[in-house]
């Protein structure tokens, strides 16, 4: 099953007088189980493209069909609640939200989609369990170090069971021991649960363990295997 | 709900400093307002108060000729038989206490210094004399049939020297054109707690009054007092007969009454401008933690929250700090109110016009409606001018968080 489809997908960023083209006619289909990751060198769109994928953003031009529901029209709440139940994220940076504790955090897209308290609080639990953070569950970010930080938005990223997680290079502020770390809790799940995931990274250890390597170079394709 | 409540706690509590200084902006502000209500409407109250005890009464009937400027005593001017109208009016139930006055212009002079006055004849027992019978601060009260004995404001006492026993000289012009003068022996020294009234005044017994000016069996008008002030209209009809006329306290107090009026509107702009200061200062620290979670705002956003979550977020933050804010300056403001209104706040003589009197010491009154109107004008407004800040933040692309955090 295509979970996204993606047909000549142009974006082209206009700064004053001063226009990127990003991405320069992507088309490609990723399905349902997938363990994706887009490399490339730097500025060849990997970013860009992860952003239209999760409907952060939209296409100068093509389409972007997202679980069989074209994306390009919808306004900004529209799709909000189309990312909400469908994509979850994991930034590079981290990305939690700094008020509110490790628990709150996953909690978050749980609240957003009106889930009662007590299929909240249960979800949360397994999912800080699956990540080993049960024990900092109430500490703030700052109080977290990066790996249990990422694992946190890793979990929250779970939380409303998405069809397909989307991480921006989730190891690249992590040491060898955290980012594998990450990378075993994302493939279990992977395997277990089928969520799709699709990575942008540079790194080999995240690499290594895709199961399509799709490679970018100045918005365009250059490569695509499966491993 | 509880859960924006609880972030927007949380969100507020990240900076604190800025938080408080923005709720004390705010607090300040609804302080500053409490109190300026209070003041006005203690203003008002003492003016009306005053002006209608000390001057106009609630209601006068005058000769229909009477020239209430000119202080002559000339027959043509004054009603005749004074006491039995006033007698007739005062057996009205409406009626609290209606006597006759005759005003006269005079002089008092102790040795070479002279002052001009007002000499008002009084029917001594008259409820409508309380404020000058309580406001006696040494000596006692005139009684009818004194031929020699004055009553006189503190203030005149005051600048001449007098004391309660001594002896002063009255000059006074007669109804016949010319004039008369005596020897008084103040009996009473009174206060009104307006200078300006208190210092140009003097009392003479009526009969003795009418002697002394000529003025015979005449008054310059029945003065009256209602129960109830809203009835000055209906008991006016009443009591109209030929030759008289019958001024109800708006018509002989038009300013006052326009001013009162007014001041509703004139404090309404006096808030606008204060809370519209104050609500700039809230949009402002609104506006930094927007432009500080631009970011968060973003992860918020990828994660599913439509802009109405994102303006109910940060409204939630414009209430908290708009509840603490302004819980804290109503308190204090009225605290302040309170204190003002028990020892009131002192600007000495105002000066005084014929409809404008202003007493010398002003108490501040906070009422309910008042302080109500206020707190839910201030809330509301600040909410309000929150929305500008929460519709920015709404409208932010979730790309920016991805791309900062590059
Ligand atoms: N918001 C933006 N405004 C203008 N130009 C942008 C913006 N985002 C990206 N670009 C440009 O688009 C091109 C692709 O950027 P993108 O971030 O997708 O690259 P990337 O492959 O993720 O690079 P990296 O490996 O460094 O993260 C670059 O030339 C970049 O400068
Ligand atoms: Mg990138």
């Amino acid at each position: 099953m295509e979970v996204a489809k993606l047909t000549d997908v142009t974006r082209i960023y206009r700064i004053g007088e001063v226009e990127t083209r990003a991405l320069n006619g992507i088309t490609m289909t990723i399905e349902s189980g997938e363990f994706t990751s887009l490399v490339g060198p730097s500025g060849s769109g990997k970013t860009t493209l992860l952003q239209l994928i999760g409907c952060l953003d939209r296409p100068t031009s093509g389409q972007v069909v997202i679980n069989g529901k074209e994306t390009t029209n919808l306004n900004r709440n529209q799709r909000a609640d189309l990312r909400k139940g469908t994509i979850g994220f994991v930034f590079q940076f981290f990305a939690l939200i700094p008020t509110l504790t490790a628990y709150e955090n996953v909690e978050m897209p749980l609240l957003l989609n009106g889930k009662s308290p007590s299929e909240r609080r249960k979800r949360v639990m397994e999912l800080l369990e699956a990540v080993d953070i049960t024990n900092h569950a109430h500490h703030r970010p700052d109080q977290l170090s990066g790996g249990q930080q990422q694992r946190v938005a890793v979990a929250r990223a779970l939380s409303t069971n998405p069809k397909m997680i989307l991480a921006d290079e989730p190891t690249a502020n992590l040491d060898t021991e955290n980012g594998e770390q990450v990378m075993e809790i994302m493939k279990k799940l992977n395997k277990e649960t089928g969520t799709t995931f699709v990575f942008a990274t540079h790194d080999p250890r995240v690499i290594k363990h895709a199961t399509r390597v799709v490679t970018l170079h100045d918005g365009l394709i250059e490569k695509d295997s499966k491993q | 709900m509880m859960n924006y409540f609880k972030m927007a706690y949380r969100n507020l509590g990240r900076h604190r400093r800025r938080s408080i200084l923005s709720g004390l902006a705010l607090a300040l502000g609804t302080a500053l307002l409490m109190f300026i209500a209070a003041f006005f409407e203690g203003e008002m109250r003492s003016s009306m108060e005053a002006t209608l005890r000390l001057n106009s009464g609630h209601l006068q009937v005058q000769d229909a000729d009477y020239d209430p400027d000119k202080l002559s005593v000339a027959w043509e001017y004054l009603i005749e038989n004074p006491q039995q109208v006033a007698a007739q009016i005062e057996a009205l139930d409406e009626v609290q206490a209606a006597t006759p006055r005759l005003f006269a212009s005079g002089i008092v002079s102790v040795a070479d210094e002279s002052i001009g006055v007002q000499i008002m004849g009084i029917v001594p027992d008259s409820e409508a004399n309380a404020p000058y019978t309580e406001g006696l601060v040494s000596g006692e009260f005139l009684s009818a049939d004194d031929r020699e004995g004055i009553v006189i404001g503190l203030p005149l006492a005051e600048s001449l020297g007098l004391k309660v026993g001594d002896q002063l000289n009255l000059l006074v012009n007669t109804s016949d054109g010319s004039v008369d003068e005596q020897l008084f022996t103040v009996r009473g020294i009174f206060t009104t707690g307006t200078t300006a009234y208190d210092k140009g005044i003097v009392f003479l017994p009526l009969a003795k009054s009418q002697a002394f000016s000529g003025a015979e069996n005449h008054a310059s008008m029945i003065f009256i007092l209602l129960k109830d002030r809203e009835q000055a209209e209906a008991v006016a009809a009443a009591i109209q007969g030929p030759g008289y006329q019958v001024k109800t306290w708006t018509e002989l107090n038009e300013l006052l009454v326009l001013v009162n009026d007014f001041s509703d509107a004139y404090l309404s702009i006096i808030n606008l401008i204060i809370l519209g200061v104050t609500a700039t200062v809230i949009v402002n620290t609104l506006l930094m933690s927007v432009f500080e979670r631009t970011r968060e705002i973003g992860i918020l956003s990828a994660i599913g929250m439509k802009g109405r979550q994102v303006i109910t977020l940060f409204l939630a933050e414009a209430s908290l700090l708009a509840l603490g804010g302004i819980t804290f300056g109503s308190l204090a403001g009225w605290a302040i109110s309170a204190y003002y209104g028990k020892v009131g706040i002192y600007f000495g003589d105002f000066g005084m016009s014929n409809d404008f009197i202003l007493q010398d010491r002003i108490y501040t009154i906070l009422t309910p409606d008042a302080a109500l109107n206020l707190i839910v004008t201030a809330f509301i407004i600040t909410v309000l001018s929150s929305l500008y800040p929460a519709r920015m933040a709404s409208r932010m692309e979730p790309v920016e968080a991805l791309h900062k955090a590059q």
